[in-house]
Parts: C-alpha cells; structure tokens; sequence
C-alpha cells in the first residue's frame, strides 16, 4: 500500500486534493461576499466587520494560513493537472468537438486553467490593494479606532482600471465555479445519482450568485455618480 | 444504383510510429447509406488498391460487431463519429449526407502510440488489467452456478461495468487523455461481486498506479467519456474507484 503521502500524490489523491480544498475555497468566498454585502448596511457595518475579523488575534492568522495553504495546493495541483495534460497528448487532433448529450464539456470547464490563473494574479494584486492598502483611520461607534476599509473600497472602485479589472475577474471567477461546484462533488467520490442533475445546476446557480454578488459592488460604486447618487454608501 | 452518394475525406496518414504524418484527401464516389463505416473505408482501400499508387489505409477491427472494442476512429472529431452508444464499426453512412467532409484521425493519446495511419497501440490497457484486473478464483472444474448468492441489483450493475469493451474511446475523447472512465470501469465491476472482494484493495491502489505509469492523464470531471462511451458507461465508475483508493490507502493494511 502507498504511504499516505504518496496516495495523495496519486492522480485520485491529487483530484480529492483539489475538491478538499475547493470545498474549503466556496466556504471562504461565501463568508467573503457576505462581509462585502455589509457595505450595503449601517454606515459603519462594513468597517465594523473588517474590525472584527481584524481583532480575532492569533485565529485570525491560523484562517489566514489555512487559506493560504489552501489557495496554493489547489492552485499547484490545478497546474500540475495542466502540465500532464501537455505530456499525455503530445500530437493533438486536427478536429476536435465535444459529443454533447452527458458531458460536460463547456468553456467553464475547458478554461479552469485560465480562469484559475487569472484568479491566482487577481488574489496578489486584491490582497496588495486591500489587505496592505494605505487608509485612513476611523473611529466606530464602539469607540474603537478602526482602519477605513470601506473608505479605500469606494474610492478604488471610483478608478475606471479597479472597477472594471475587477467586474471582468469576477465573470471569470463565476465561469470557475460554474464547472468546480460540480467538480468538487465528483472528485469528493459522489456517484452519479438523481440528484446529479440538480447539484449541477445549483452549481451554475451559485456560481451566477457569486459572480453577481462580487461584480455588483464595484459597478455600483463607479456607477454611482460620486456620493449623491451611492448615498446609502456614503458616511 | 439510387442511393449512393460523394464524400470527401481526409485521413491521417502516417508510415509508422517514428514517422511523421498528416491528412490526405480523398474522395469517394461509390457511397451507400447502407454501408457501415468501415465498409466505406474497404471501398476506398479497394480503389486506392487497384490504382496502386500508395499503400491502403491501415484501420484496426475485428467483430464489426460493436463487441469487441478493436475499431477505434475519431470521426470529425468524435471518438466514434456522430452517434451515441455506438462504435465506429456500428456508425453507418446514413449518417452522413452527399458532399460532407470527414476528418478521420487516430485516437490519440501518448499512452496510445500511433503504430501506423490509424491504428494504435492501446496495449497500455492490458496491462491496466494486469495490474490487478483479475479475481482469485478456483481454477479447476467450472462452480456450480449460483453458488454464491448476489443481489440482482448488484449482479446488475456489475455487469453495466463488464460491458466495457476497452476500445479507448474515453481516453481519445478526454482533454486530457485520462483513462479514469476505463479503469473505474473495471474496478467498479470486480470489486462489488464477493469474488472480487478479496482483492478490493490490493486491486484498486495496483490499477491506479499503473493508469498513472502508463502516461494517461487526470481526470477533471468534463464527463466527456461517458458521452463518447459506446456502452454508455457512467462516470460513477469514476467516483466509485476515487472511494476504493481513499478506503485502501486510508485503511493502509496489505489486501
């Protein structure tokens, strides 16, 4: 029997690898998009949700490695999935077309190692402008001093650049979740039943939900003509 | 007579498995509808045999039956041609229509080395099967039937496994020449009758190490092979064999 690492190194192990951590990855964006939605609360909501997380101290850090070891071995399998790709059919066919009917062959799931290369530079370039983003200082109603999240969230996506690079990511992040909701449930050993169907559409669902739900802010905030027209974002 | 009809044809042509190769063109006056695929291929070879100029075609076959899984074309880039559950040698001409091009080429994947024109080598299979597609049995005088008792709902979806005939189809039509669709097939078929349990594990890990060695690719779910699968195999087989290996290497004990 091979030792638990190299089971995991295998071609089932790497797929589980994947689904495990894909799971983990629709959990995170989930959590993601619902702190987002708070920008559309009480003034302060959204600052006061980014203060929380902020404050959780060491769990914060251990969410924050998990993550990151998460976003990395899904994103090192999904290449190494690509590079055998390359190796296992060196001379590719002149005519090539999906036969329809069962498959589900679709430019989701033809293009996830686009689509998750895309995501992987847009993660970088998000978490530079957010997380290590320069703010002004706040003060909640709490009385604590708290970083002005929402205050560089609005005046980034009034930059043409911000709100449209991350409308066109956020497209792409719902075509990747459209073939990886279903993906993730195969790889994670579920048989085909009657509700193979129904998981795949609640996956193309989810994924136009999520898609929206992200795109939907920063169009909102560009669109908003500045703050008299935004005003329930606008302190 | 009435019904024959003109294709035109390219066909990949190549001398051996060193050489390089490419699609000729051909056109083929003499079609009828009623002809299997394969049939229509013997008529080319005949007129390109009495006009002597180049070697016929080379295509593999055996039953023209759709039993034996030995015919293996991508026609107009689907493994199989057009239509479903069928094999190429099953594909007649009635589906094709007067003045159609056809693009016929090899299956291919680097575990399936094209040994000329389109025939290749999917020995890669066999010893997939070698690896650990066998049950114990006794092998002296034949067991009395139903001697062991299976459920039919089992002995019945063991045997929608069995019926994969290994042509390759599921290797040829996935992006990434995984043989998962095949292998499952096997496993989920051998390890749910009690004579396959006692090599359940042993079995599973021993067939997945040998479909990676042999250079076919991941799966990633496009669940293209069992559209392409002329026996219609589901992809649970798939999902069943990612339990099997979870359960064998989790459990870490011999058998």
């Amino acid at each position: 029997m091979p030792s638990f690492l190299d089971a995991l190194k295998s071609q089932v192990g790497r797929k589980i690898l994947t689904g495990v951590t894909g799971v983990g990855l629709i959990i995170f964006i989930i959590f993601h998009l619902a702190t987002n939605l708070q920008v559309f609360g009480d003034v302060h909501a959204f600052n006061e949700a980014a203060h929380a997380l902020e404050s959780m101290g060491w769990l914060l850090y251990v969410l924050e490695a998990g993550l990151a070891i998460a976003f990395l071995l899904h994103a090192y399998v999904g290449i190494s999935i690509w590079w055998n790709r390359r190796k296992a059919r060196p001379e590719g066919y002149e005519k090539y077309q999906s036969k329809g009917g069962s498959s589900h062959m679709s430019w989701a799931s033809r293009s996830m190692i686009f689509t998750g290369i895309v995501l992987l530079v847009f993660l970088v370039i998000h978490i530079d402008t957010f997380k290590f983003g320069a703010t002004e200082m706040v003060t909640l109603p709490g009385g604590e001093e708290a970083r002005d999240l929402k205050g560089l969230m609005l005046s980034t996506f009034q930059q043409p650049l911000y709100a449209f690079g991350y409308t066109a990511v956020m497209i792409l992040l719902g075509f990747h979740l459209g073939h990886g909701f279903w993906s993730a449930f195969t790889s994670l050993t579920m048989k085909h039943n009657k509700y193979s169907a129904l998981i795949y559409t609640v996956g193309v669902i989810f994924a136009v939900l999520m898609a929206v739900g992200f795109l939907f802010i920063p169009l909102y905030i560009y669109f908003g003509e500045g703050c008299e027209a935004a005003l329930i974002l606008c302190q | 007579m009435a019904d024959t009809f003109t294709v035109h044809l390219k066909i990949w042509r190549q001398d051996g498995p060193e050489q390089p190769g490419k699609l000729v063109d051909y056109t083929l006056d003499k079609v009828n509808e009623h002809m299997s695929f394969l049939e229509m291929l013997d008529v080319l070879n005949e007129e390109i045999v009495a006009e002597g100029k180049e070697e016929p075609i080379e295509f593999d076959y055996d039953c023209r039956e759709g039993i034996c899984g030995s015919c293996n074309l991508v026609i107009n880039g689907r493994a199989h041609g057009p239509k479903d559950m069928t094999c190429t040698c099953q594909l007649h001409m009635r589906n094709f229509s007067d003045g159609d091009t056809i693009v016929i080429e090899p299956f291919r994947a680097k575990a399936f080395p094209v040994i000329k024109d389109l025939v290749v080598d999917r020995s890669a299979f066999d010893r997939i099967i070698e690896a650990g597609g066998y049950v114990s049995v006794k092998t002296g005088s034949a067991p009395d039937a139903n001697s062991i008792p299976i459920d039919k709902t089992v002995a019945d979806t063991a045997f929608d496994y069995a019926t994969c005939i290994g042509c390759g189809a599921c290797v040829a039509a996935c992006p990434n020449s995984s043989a998962s669709l095949f292998t499952g097939a096997k496993l989920a078929h051998l390890n749910r009758l009690p004579q396959g349990e006692p090599e359940r594990k042993k079995r599973t890990v021993a067939m997945v190490e040998q479909m990676e060695e042999e250079g076919f690719g991941d799966c990633s779910n496009y669940a293209e092979c069992e559209a392409v699968c002329p026996k219609g195999i589901s992809i649970s087989a798939i999902a069943e064999m990612r339990r099997n290996y979870v359960k064998a290497t989790l459990a870490g004990t011999e058998a």
